[in-house]
């Protein structure tokens, strides 16, 4: 194993303690238990997001904390989530009156977590809501299934709901607005390469030279199928055409186009997934009004891409152009 | 016969023992079919356990358990320190201000334990989770108090079930966790969480029958 670390333990910690060093502006973090608030929070009478998760998928969510997105985000261990009292304690420091909402991806042990701190947090009087992102199509949504996982349009969740807290819409606004964001995207993965867990030691899984696997989890999750390398062109139809026959998206949509790196993809690379995905709308009619390009929901050093679409109409799309100040994702302010 | 509260506290320091020898190869099991991080998770939870075991060791085997579980769930992250975690605190419930456990009282702490497992994680019996492997352990012990068996015998019994429902999730395919998205490709491999409570049941088994008194 080869990472700029010093020991596997102190990863997460340390991590904190640099981002705290690069941006004294914007946030502050705290330590036992772990987590991360806006500089200038509570914000009163402002509904707070708070988010979290396991570690290795910055920016996502201790870079997304700021103006404009999130009031807080619980880091677990990496790839593990958080626990219920460092999720209680950021919901806590957050609070400005005005409700908590949870946004959680559907991880089993996210849920369960989550759900921990906000029994505790309505046992302190905190009004809480969740949210809990599922719009991976790799996987089956099912009774058989712990159901879809929550992977890209989680970013977009936490921004959109980010700028309507910001705009004082009270705790069921800001859910709905979530939950519209939910219901309206879709995601598919894939990895060209594994990724190492620093404690693990070893790849999470094993990825021969000459094959990549479609439909992969932001943590190394099994996805649809392996298969040999392909062109980029056949990659992302094969992607986007899962994504567009499920929500389904129709000629005439516009949409947001979000193409994210794992981790270990660089950025000329998901320019050329950007432009054939572009063409592939364009031939279906369907428009791209805004995007995103670049990594921001990553799997540690996994090389690969996701696509996330969301169907936008006139008040999302006003939402995701407002003002947004944090680590991860600034503009407008 | 009875159970002491020394022989808990030893219980769970033989416990947090076997999951460090052992928590490489449930790396690897939940590498297989999960995110592999249930061995490193386990180990962490139960290292801070011996932490805060000496702050407790003179208290009843409720505050014990409850201890042991909430250190779990402020540690182990997951799903599994919900899941532990609700299991040692049900388990402290029902044995607050015991210093001493006989085979009823265990059973009924073994059964609220699992109850609360059941009811954290929404998992039946043939999902391919600790469910599988603390069902049957559960079942055993019921037979065992009641047709009068000693304390050691119920456990050992115990222990064997849990091993047999532990290696019964092999062929199962997961319908709970983050397993569950292999679909048909998660059969063929043993359940990691089936596998750390079969740790938990065996190690019970070992160290209360030898001390139980």
């Amino acid at each position: 194993m080869k990472k700029l670390i010093n020991k596997p333990e102190d990863v997460v910690v340390e991590a904190l303690q640099g981002m705290a060093a690069a941006h004294p502006d914007l946030i502050k973090v705290h330590y036992d238990p772990n987590y991360i608030v806006r500089a200038d929070a509570p914000v009163k009478n402002k509904v707070a997001l708070v988010s979290g998760g396991g570690s290795g998928h910055e920016p996502m969510h201790g870079g997304f904390v700021g103006m404009g997105m999130l009031d807080a985000a619980a880091p677990g261990a990496v790839f593990t989530s958080p626990t219920p009292d460092q999720i209680f304690e950021a919901t806590r420091a957050v609070d400005g009156g005005a409700g908590v909402l949870h946004i959680v991806k559907n991880y089993t042990g996210d849920v369960m977590n989550f759900e921990m701190a906000a029994e505790l947090a309505g046992g302190e009087g905190i009004a809480v809501q969740s949210i809990i992102t599922n719009d991976d199509v790799a996987v089956k949504d099912s009774l058989y299934t712990a159901g879809r996982r929550g992977v890209g349009v989680t970013v977009l969740v936490e921004k959109i709901a980010g700028a309507a807290a910001e705009r004082g819409y009270s705790l069921d606004q800001v859910l709905a607005v979530a939950n519209k964001v939910n219901e309206n995207g879709r995601s598919m993965g894939m990895a060209l390469t594994s990724c190492t867990v620093p404690h693990a030691g070893k790849p999470t899984f094993d990825l021969p030279e000459d094959e990549m696997e479609i439909g992969i989890g932001i943590h190394g999750e099994s996805g649809r199928k392996r298969m040999k390398p392909a062109p980029a062109r056949e990659i992302v139809e094969m992607m986007a055409l899962a994504i567009v026959d499920d929500l389904p998206f129709k000629t005439g949509d516009e949409t947001l186009a979000f193409v994210n790196g794992m981790g270990g993809t660089p950025l000329i690379e998901l320019y050329i997934v950007y432009n054939e995905l572009a063409k592939f709308l364009q031939g279906r009619g369907i428009k791209i009004a805004r995007n995103l390009v670049g990594s921001y929901i990553t799997s540690l050093e996994m090389a690969g891409c996701s696509i996330t679409l969301l169907k936008l109409d006139d008040p999302l799309q006003a939402l995701w152009d407002a003002p947004v100040r944090t680590p991860g994702l600034r503009w407008g302010a | 016969m009875t159970i002491s509260r020394d022989a808990v506290l030893k219980w769970l320091e033989t416990y947090a023992a076997v999951i460090n020898e052992n928590f490489a190869y449930l790396t690897q099991l939940d590498s297989d079919i999960g995110d592999g991080d249930h061995g490193a998770n386990m180990n962490r939870g139960m290292q801070a356990v011996l932490t805060a075991l000496p702050g407790v060791a003179d208290k009843d085997i409720g505050a014990v358990f409850k201890t042991t579980g909430m250190k779990l769930v402020s540690t182990v992250g997951g799903a599994s320190g919900p899941l532990y975690g609700t299991l040692f605190i049900q388990m402290g419930n029902v044995t607050a201000g015991k210093m001493e456990l006989t085979l009823a009282d265990w059973v009924a702490a073994m059964e609220a334990g699992y109850d609360g497992v059941v009811m954290r994680g929404k998992a039946a019996p043939g999902d391919k989770t600790m469910v599988d492997a603390l069902k049957p352990g559960l079942d055993a012990l019921k037979s065992e108090r009641d047709r009068g068996a000693s304390v050691p015998e119920a456990l050992n019994a115990a222990a064997d079930a849990t091993k047999r429902g532990m290696e019964a999730t092999i062929p199962l395919v997961a319908r709970k966790g983050r397993a569950s998205y292999l679909g048909e490709r998660s059969a063929g491999y043993q359940d990691p969480g089936a596998t750390s409570s079969w740790y938990l049941i065996k190690t019970a088994a070992e160290t209360l029958a030898s001390q139980a008194q």
